[in-house]
């Protein structure tokens, strides 16, 4: 038998010291094995390196120094994780899966650049990223997603593609397969050009004035789900919120941080407590799942910052995903109208698992007369999108997304609900391969429904 | 055969994506949920049909490589371990639920199945399978029946054998049998009853006809609350003394209720020195009598307080903490032994005391939290595998206790298997010829110890040496 021992001796890569993933966190796991029924990606292969046992395991190897980070299997999974956090949310010991993972994502990255940097003595590293991919994560987690103003302009020229007939040639010419792109393609959210622009606008709320509430307005929910950015200042208008939103706002940094680049991470959530600070506000509101959980988040990633850790934790108590938000205080059911139809709920894991919401989503839509909710199998199992996930992990994605849509379609219900743009872009990508007319929803969007019908 | 020829002999009978040789991807395979031993496969496979399995067992035959059946690795004896290398056969992909057969009773699984995935299934049909491990969550119905498994509710279901109907198991040589029809007592010998509970030693169970339970018209949860685990254990053998029959009664004492009191919001007070789960269920009617009765027991022995889960989201909450607790002992130390020993019930108080001597003696923490109604202890020693002492004293720890539950009349498993764990403890309860009988048993199923070699029979003692002792007739050989 070959074991690693038989294999050449090149030197181990050890973690390093910056954005170590936390040793103590890695021994609260017990290797119980609970976790394993709730892993998507356990559930599709069957490989309990594909678990999160086995991945802290791996994590654990690589701590105690028996495997390093040029492992490809240790590298194949720490890639392959959705960061979904269900096992976080089933997990009796509490490991905090989300931090280790987050931080091992941010040791391999590392480990690429340091055979970069120009030492004289060069730590150990892996051999850098591709130059082509580089240049890809630089123009996206530097360049796109730090500058709103960039990030729209992309945005507008997307919805270009789309209307200027430049993607009917693109999906019918075959130029898509032959780049490799199609998948990726069907992805691209149908743009229209608008834009939530946050320059500091003030929405009244409708009658007496009960909160006051600042929104996020975020990258992508700014453009192509800016509709739902409308109903949601509707729908808190209708509940007597007065809505802010604050100029200089940015991305979340979700993306960022869930893909290893934790200081540009950090840099833009120095930006949004600095927008955000000195409002007054009750609450900030998120209606996008993976951008609440990153911002509940900033307190833990600006841990070590002695200047920007307080005002981190002032700013995450302040944080409420709209669904916890609205289901927190005396919802107006008042103005409510019936909705004749059936719709299902798709959980966003980063509402679900990482922000334990579960009941308030659920009650909400089951606030609006009419509405006939039908529970899907599977509910909060991820439906593969997760961030980036699609680009890196194709296939996982795609197996993922089918198992969605089969267990969504199977209720009947004429619509998907949901609350987070990775998931309606996956659902909707999913629908419009099979051809299915179903329609995907925010719950936001529901209530709006359900409101506006009386104006 | 040489390693690459093997791995492209497995690829061929189950594809390329069933097969794991990497040795980092295998290193995760080195432990179930006990990390005390451990031991590498050569290779694991992922078969997803019977005759996969049959073609896999042929070829490890041929080669005289050891076969190593693993269903989640949850368990907590070292069973689904390859000590010996070999091949491992993972049921993670023989998921499937073939025929719910409600007329007859029964279901038809294949092993992979999670066994909460199963009654989750079978609600519609107003069924369960009612054995319930607290694993249940992530165990396999096929880890069920390889070690026998209870659960909280076996106090009034029964344990896993009274649950299985027939198996259909893939021998040695690759032949694939049935033990039975599937029927509740088919004529013949017994084999249903022999092979559950074999730990993966006689062959690997590929599909099973379970047996269906009704789903109970009504459940009352209580919690009672005790200054000490003795009023606890004392109301427990009370309890049943008195001919009541409540559906579980689980103990969780003060360290146990440290982990999961927080994570589940249980608000048990800090003076609580043991917590008594009780749960009655049944018709309706008659129910509030019976939980009346139990609880006046509760009061008699000194209970601090009786709290109700009045709601169906307070009884999952109360039962997740208990089920989970296990899992939270991370919160209290890297690493735990959790020890499944079963004392008569009224020998619990006073092996209790000695659990708490032994704790201060090694002085280790011991949580307890365990089936107080089936008299089977889970003493739970936390300690740090990386520390070496701690590591020593765990173990001598956990052979205190088996000595204390042999000597109180007890046995050294009550749920969790032999596996590897306990296997040199066998010689404390069974003298040479019942071991000698056993592997008599053993060797007609697999004769040249393909299936799970190193578990269950004392180390240096194979079940082949201790076969041949019984074929030459023991002689002078007494434990």
């Amino acid at each position: 038998m070959s074991t690693s021992d038989d294999q050449p001796a090149i030197p181990l890569i050890p973690f390093s010291d910056k954005d170590r993933p936390s040793s103590d966190i890695i021994n609260t796991c017990v290797h119980c094995g609970l976790c394993l029924s709730s892993c998507p990606t356990y559930r599709e292969t069957g490989l309990e390196m594909a678990s999160p046992r086995g991945r802290i395991y791996l994590m654990k190897a690589v701590d105690e120094g028996r495997i390093g980070l040029e492992s490809a299997v240790f590298q194949e999974q720490m890639s392959m994780c959705l960061n979904c956090r269900a096992c976080e949310a089933v997990c009796p010991s509490g490991v905090q899966y989300g931090a280790i993972l987050e931080a091992s994502r941010a040791q391999i990255e590392q480990a690429r650049q340091a055979s970069l940097s120009p030492s004289l003595t060069p730590p150990p590293a892996l051999p850098a990223r591709p130059l082509w991919q580089r240049a890809l994560r630089g123009i996206v987690f530097r360049g796109l997603f730090n500058d709103m103003r960039l990030f729209r302009t992309f945005s507008a020229s997307m919805a270009l593609y789309q209307q200027s007939g430049v993607q009917w040639l693109a999906r019918r010419s075959g130029a898509l397969r032959l780049l490799g792109l199609a998948e990726t393609e069907t992805m691209l959210p149908s743009l229209s050009g608008r834009a939530t622009v946050p320059m500091g606008q003030i929405y009244p709320a409708e009658g007496p004035q009960r909160y006051s509430v600042a929104l996020l307005t975020g990258c992508i929910m700014s453009t192509a789900f800016s509709h739902v950015h409308a109903a949601t200042i509707r729908v808190l208008q209708k509940n007597g919120c007065e809505v802010i939103l604050p100029p200089d706002q940015g991305c979340c940094g979700a993306l960022n941080t869930h893909g290893g680049d934790l200081d540009g991470g950090r840099e833009l959530a120095r930006r949004n407590i600095a927008a955000f600070s000195g409002l007054g506000v009750d609450a900030i509101i998120v209606n996008a799942a993976g951008c609440g959980s990153t911002m509940k988040e900033y307190a833990h990633l600006l841990h070590d910052d002695p200047e920007w850790h307080e005002r981190a934790v002032a700013f995450v108590s302040k944080v409420k995903d709209v669904h916890e938000f609205l289901a927190g205080i005396e919802l107006n059911t008042r103005d409510l109208r019936p909705l004749k139809l059936s719709v299902t709920y798709q959980e966003p894991c980063h509402l679900a698992h990482a922000q334990r919401i579960t009941a308030q989503p659920r009650s909400l839509l089951q606030a609006i007369p009419g509405l006939e909710l039908r529970e899907m199998a599977e509910s909060s199992l991820c439906c593969g999108s997760a961030g980036i996930y699609n680009i890196t992990q194709p296939e996982m994605a795609s197996a993922l997304g089918t198992r969605k849509v089969s267990n969504a379609l199977s209720t009947g219900a004429r619509i998907i609900a949901t609350a987070n743009p990775g998931c309606a872009l996956q659902l909707v990508g999913e629908l419009r391969r099979r051809g299915e007319d179903v329609q995907v929803h925010y719950i936001v969007e529901l209530l709006d429904a359900a409101y506006i019908q009386e104006s | 055969m040489h390693r690459p020829d093997l791995i492209d002999e497995l690829r061929r009978i189950v594809g390329l994506r069933g097969v794991v040789a990497d040795p980092h991807a295998l290193m995760t395979y080195d432990a179930d949920g006990c990390v005390l031993d451990t031991g590498n496969p050569v290779v694991v496979v992922l078969p997803t049909t019977t005759e996969q399995v049959s073609a896999v067992v042929r070829l490890a035959a041929r080669a005289g490589l050891p076969l190593v059946p693993r269903g989640a690795g949850t368990g907590l004896t070292g069973g689904a371990t390859a000590m010996s290398g070999g091949i491992m056969i993972s049921s993670a992909r023989m998921d499937k639920i073939l025929e719910v057969d409600v007329r007859n009773g029964r279901v038809l699984c294949q092993p992979g199945v999670i066994n909460y995935e199963l009654s989750q299934y079978l609600k519609p049909y107003g069924f369960q399978f009612a054995p319930d491990p607290s694993s249940q969550k992530a165990c396999t119905v096929g880890g069920n029946i390889a070690n026998n498994s209870g659960g909280p509710h076996c106090l009034k279901y029964g344990i896993t054998a009274s649950h299985v109907y027939g198996v259909e198991m893939v021998l040695a040589d690759g032949t694939v049998m049935w033990s039975g029809d599937g029927s509740p007592a088919p004529p013949g010998y017994d084999l249903t009853g022999v092979i559950t509970g074999s730990e993966g030693t006689f062959g690997m169970v590929t599909a099973a006809w379970l047996k269906l339970t009704r789903l109970p018209e009504a459940v009352r949860v209580v919690l009672a609350l005790f200054p000490d685990i003795a009023g606890a254990s004392s109301t427990v053998s009370q309890v049943i003394a008195s001919g009541l029959l409540p559906a579980a009664l689980e103990i969780m004492d003060r360290l146990a209720i440290k982990a999961v009191n927080e994570m589940y919001r249980l608000g048990l007070p800090e003076q609580a020195g043991a917590a008594l789960l009780i749960e009655v269920d049944g018709v309706e009617d008659g129910l509030d009598e019976l939980l009346h009765d139990v609880t006046a027991i509760c009061w008699r022995n000194g209970a601090l307080d009786v709290r109700p889960a009045r709601t169906q989201a307070e009884q999952n909450q109360v039962w997740a903490a208990r089920k989970n607790a296990f899992g939270a002992m991370g919160r209290l130390a890297p690493t735990y032994y959790l020890v499944d020993t079963v004392v008569p019930r009224t020998r619990l108080p006073y092996t209790m005391e000695q659990v708490g001597k032994i704790s201060r003696t090694f002085d280790l923490p011991i949580a307890n939290v365990f089936h107080a109604g089936d008299g089977n202890l889970h003493p739970i020693i936390l300690f740090d595998r990386r520390n070496r002492s701690q590591n020593q004293r765990a173990l001598e720890a956990a052979s205190g206790v088996l000595q204390v539950s042999i000597e109180q009349g007890g046995v050294i498993s009550g749920e969790h298997g032999i596996g590897v764990e306990k296997r040199d403890y066998m010689t404390l309860l069974f003298s040479t010829e019942d071991l000698a009988a056993m592997a008599g048993l053993h060797q007609s199923f697999d004769p040249h110890d393909l299936f799970n070699p190193g578990k269950i029979f004392p180390k240096g003692r194979g079940c082949g040496e201790l076969a041949a002792l019984r074929r030459s007739g023991l002689r002078g050989e007494v434990a």
